[in-house]
């Protein structure tokens, strides 16, 4: 095959296979962009989604209807740090201290930036399950019949869940900054995640709600049909909280296109020290002029 | 840099700006407009930010600092790591600026010298 007819052949095939190159950037206007900026279609509105395929959750996936729904910056999604009586979690007094101790950007308790004790400020492992309830954007699921595999955009990292009928671990030797999971199949959609043995030097969110070793955390993953998964995130932590509470609600996420590239989204510490030295300092109290 | 570049600082109470993913409790509700020279565009996580020095009314040259969201979002807004380069004349208005005092603000618009203008639109 000579040149023209391979360009030839790729103008034909290309739009077929749904790829938008990079078309011209209208600032002002959200045109949501893969990590190799090509132009990610919106779902369509009338079409019916095929069902559901059974027992897989394979796929790239993002929250939905928007992108940056899974953003989160005053707190996990069913309970924001916003002051309203019915998202005021059912904190034990151990709880309620720690939590009092933990300096937010974000939410009823937050700091200015200097004063902020954020661990993720200092790019320490973003963690389990904060990597789901602060910056949710796209993820990856690999799956086989031991295991399934999640890589998060945020932070570039993955989590195993053993699905080969193991058991949590009885003792934790070693906390984990994204703990120890074990998942099964309730039925041919719905995969049940339970995760232990977490770091306690994580936080839940972004407004700093905290956890101890006791900390369980319960995901499903309930596959509606061939283009929605929703998550539902439930805490159990009796040290921190009286009573277990979603932190997610079936939030709906969406299934991407095979050519959809994750982009980069990586904490890193030089970037990071740049942006506290500068932005930061520059915000901080003894700044006043 | 042309010497006529000046500062035009405009104090509108506004509504308080939305979320970015860092902390806002620095931010007061104010919008400025500053016109200046872009020295530094930095295309960070956790946010981006924009140097540019400006002068004020006697000649002096300012430094000013606009902070903005992540790359992750902002590239989704036809904002990249090529928007600004250094010597390029820009005019920045920042809806929040810091309580400290100091010269720094949250971006909302840039107006490059071409009159273009990058933007987030509504959202932030």
């Amino acid at each position: 095959m000579n040149a023209k007819t391979f360009t030839i052949v790729l103008l034909i095939l290309l739009p077929g296979l749904g790829v938008q190159f990079a078309q011209e950037r209208q600032s002002g206007v959200s045109v949501h962009r893969d990590g190799w900026d090509r132009v990610v279609p919106d779902a369509p509105a009338a079409q019916k989604p095929a069902p559901a395929p059974v027992r897989d959750l394979t796929g790239i996936w993002e929250p939905t209807p928007r992108y940056r729904d899974g953003v989160q910056a005053t707190g996990a999604r069913n309970y924001p740090a916003d002051g309203k009586p019915e998202h005021e979690l059912p904190f034990t007094p151990l709880g309620l201290e720690t939590w009092k101790s933990h300096k937010p950007g974000f939410g009823v308790t937050a700091v200015p930036v200097a004063e902020n004790n954020d661990p993720f400020n200092l790019c320490d492992p973003i963690g389990f399950p904060r990597i789901e309830l602060f910056n949710l954007r796209a993820i990856q699921i690999w799956q086989n019949k031991n295991q399934a595999q999640i890589v998060y955009q945020n932070s570039q990292v993955w989590r195993n869940i053993w699905a080969d009928g193991r058991e949590l671990p009885k003792e934790i030797l070693e906390p984990r900054w994204y703990g120890y999971s074990v998942g099964k199949w309730l039925d041919d959609y719905t995969f049940v995640v339970r995760t232990t043995g977490l770091d306690e030097r994580t936080w839940i969110d972004n407004v700093g709600r905290p956890h101890s070793d006791e900390l369980m955390v319960q995901e499903i993953f309930h596959r509606v049909n061939q283009d929605i998964l929703e998550l539902t995130l439930t805490i159990n932590d009796p040290k921190m909280y009286t009573r277990p509470w979603n932190a997610l609600d079936k939030f709906p996420l969406r299934l991407q296109p095979e050519w959809f590239d994750i982009r980069e989204q990586v904490c890193a510490p030089s970037e990071a020290a740049d942006y506290n030295k500068t932005i930061a300092a520059e915000a901080a109290p003894e700044k006043k002029r | 840099m042309k010497n006529w570049v000046g500062i035009l600082i405009v104090f509108l109470l506004l509504i308080a700006p939305a979320l970015a993913h860092h902390g806002n409790a620095a931010y007061d509700e104010k919008t400025v407009t500053v016109k200046g020279t872009v020295t530094e565009w930095r295309w960070i996580n956790p946010h981006t930010f924009l140097k540019f020095d400006a002068k004020d009314e006697k000649g002096n040259v300012v430094h000013w600092i606009g902070e903005w969201n992540n790359p992750s979002t902002l590239i989704n807004f036809g904002i990249t790591v090529k928007s600004f380069k250094v010597g390029e004349e820009v005019t920045v208005t920042m809806r929040g600026m810091a309580k400290s005092g100091a010269n720094l603000g949250r971006v909302s618009k840039v107006v490059l010298s071409d009159g273009q203008e990058l933007s987030m639109g509504d959202e932030r």
